[in-house]
């Protein structure tokens, strides 16, 4: 946690207070909006990966890392080529501009452990291009491609966080907190929710790269929607007062109930409709890169809210010391 | 339920998922059908051997003809129509038809010339072809627009290569039998045949008329086996002996 003092809820900072949020880093404008700008590109790439997958493109372009022998020229965009090609070189651009990121953060950001969070963007990406290249070269094996995939995810939900802790409420703004004293806590369910949309995102990824039959994504599924729905609400009605745990957690049932139809429109058209297609269908393409793309904005969603909770949501442990009562005491 | 137990009960569900769930692809380390054991087969006698022919229909009314969005490269300008099941007056063409058992433990050598496909309108000619192992297949691009060529061996090796309009042909073989084995095109999806590999000369592929013919068979005791795409396999048991013309016609209906 930054160096600010956690402040009780509506009260003035003291002078101690502001002195010590000052040591963490100034606001940099520039800095924040490039971060932006990085999450938005790496989602329209997630969404052309999405479209090389829906159109079966995945191998159009045989090799790696070149592209039909050469490192620059620009192939014929046709067909599938179409689609693998403006992946990779989305892909480039994004991996260009985070080790600008990288490096920009290093220098800029004192807080130690955001210089090494520019650092682990740097080392995601560049695992998602060597898993990139390598579904290339073994012909999409089912574990590397959903590997892939969920590293992918990863990756944007990594620069969504850089967006937010760059951002200005979260630099210069002393947090408003709330004590939870209840079980589960929230922190417990929003870290709970992140995993089983983990777990969901590598199911539905290893059908979509024929690795496993459709049920156990759409099996898990309810699971899903139980324990975000629960997250959701908890965070919405105890905590609605703090606009920044409430913000997201209304994102994040949102985005649930889009996904949950989407997902419900994507095996129609695929798995029902689509199973004896003899081409990628509109209709197939469109809700699944759309179920892969809302996908992509739940977790991120979800993983915002949980770093939102960790700062704004301290836990109450019970403290007993012998011969008193015992205290509820926050967690540091 | 407590919440500490939730965790590693759900990773034991999802492990069980995984395991009866998950579509293991045979990888080239598994084994492969050993070579029947026994004592060695009699050499083939020209002078008595049978033939097996017929006509393979389809029951039932024959499913509309499936049309194919080439829009996405406009050099492609073949017949527009799917080819997965194709029925004519009641004949199901593009079935491939094999000697399956009964020749022993017979070796036959790969065939000298090559067995060719052909991409022509984006489509590849023919459909489904047959080759022994080890034959030689010979891959063209007649299209005015480039192709990659994608093998999804699950018995033999997977291979990708991508072939410009009116290169050299694409050479390959493949090292083990393997029934339909996918060739398909990444560029344009809808491309997609069907390569059988099998271990003797005796196999043919219906026509648009659903006939077929296999010669040379010396007298014996076989399962001839008949394999559609979409329909499946089915197997019949046929006895010929020395000289004999048999028929067997045999009947596909849609799932």
């Amino acid at each position: 946690m930054d160096s600010s003092v956690v402040a009780a809820r509506g009260r003035k900072p003291s002078f101690e207070e502001l002195a010590l949020k000052s040591l963490s880093t100034p606001y940099n404008a520039a800095h924040h909006r490039f971060a932006v700008f990085i999450a938005c590109i790496t989602f329209c790439l997630l969404v052309a990966g999405a479209l090389v997958t829906s159109n079966d493109a995945g191998l159009s372009v045989p090799d790696w890392p070149t592209s039909f022998g050469s490192l620059y020229k620009l192939p014929h965009w046709v067909g599938g080529v179409r689609y693998e090609h403006s992946h990779r070189m989305v892909a480039e651009f994004v991996g260009f501009l985070t080790i600008i990121l990288a490096v920009w953060t290093w220098r800029a950001d004192k807080r130690r452990w955001m210089k090494w969070l520019g650092v682990a963007a740097l080392g995601t990406v560049i695992t998602q291009g060597v898993l990139g290249g390598l579904t290339v070269l073994f012909y999409l094996p089912p574990a590397i491609s959903s590997a892939h995939a969920a590293v992918g995810q990863t990756f944007f939900c990594i620069a969504c966080a850089i967006a937010l802790f760059t951002g200005h409420e979260w630099v210069e703004e002393v947090p408003q907190t709330a004590v939870d004293t209840q079980r589960p806590t929230l922190i417990t369910l929003t870290l709970l929710s992140i995993l089983i949309l983990y777990v969901q995102l590598v199911l539905g990824a290893m059908f979509r790269h024929h690795g496993m039959s459709w049920w156990p994504h759409v099996a898990d599924a309810p699971i899903v929607a139980i324990l975000l729905t629960w997250t959701a609400i908890r965070a919405m009605t105890q905590y609605s007062k703090i606009e920044a745990v409430r913000r997201p957690a209304i994102l994040m049932l949102g985005l649930l109930i889009t996904q949950l139809c989407l997902g419900f429109l994507a095996f129609t058209t695929r798995v029902a409709w689509g199973k004896d297609a003899v081409q990628p269908e509109t209709a197939m393409i469109a809700s699944t890169v759309a179920h892969v793309a809302v996908g992509a904005l739940l977790l991120a969603a979800t993983v915002i809210l949980a770093i939102q909770v960790w700062r704004h949501v301290p836990v109450a442990h019970t403290k007993k010391v012998a011969g008193t009562e015992p205290k509820a005491v926050v967690a540091a | 339920m407590r919440l500490k137990l939730f965790v590693p009960l759900f990773v034991l569900l999802l492990s069980f998922c995984v395991f009866t769930a998950c579509n293991q692809q045979k990888s080239d380390e598994q084994s492969h059908p050993a070579a029947p054991s026994g004592p060695p087969a009699a050499p083939i006698d020209p002078v008595t051997v049978a033939s097996a022919s017929g006509t393979v229909h389809f029951d039932g009314v024959a499913p509309a003809t499936v049309p194919i969005d080439m829009s996405n490269d406009p050099a492609c300008k073949g017949d527009n129509k799917a080819e997965t099941l194709v029925v004519k007056d009641g004949k199901l063409a593009n079935v491939f038809v094999y000697v399956k058992d009964g020749l022993g433990n017979r070796v036959f050598a790969a065939a000298a010339n090559a067995m060719t496909i052909d991409q022509t309108g984006c489509r590849y000619q023919p459909h489904v072809a047959g080759l022994l192992v080890g034959q030689k297949l010979e891959i063209k691009n007649d299209d005015p627009t480039e192709h990659n060529v994608h093998a999804i061996g699950v018995q033999n090796t997977q291979w990708n290569e991508s072939q410009m309009p009116k290169a050299v042909p694409i050479e390959k073989s493949f090292d083990h039998p393997e029934i339909m084995l996918p060739i398909k095109c990444n560029q344009h999806p809808w491309m997609k045949m069907y390569v059988n590999v099998v271990a003797n000369p005796f196999y043919a592929v219906t026509g648009p008329d659903g006939k077929f013919e296999i010669n040379g068979l010396p007298p014996g005791d076989y399962t001839i086996a008949f394999v559609q795409e979409k329909l499946g396999e089915q197997d019949q048991k046929i006895t010929l002996g020395a000289k004999d013309k048999k028929t067997l016609d045999i009947s596909f209906k849609e799932q």
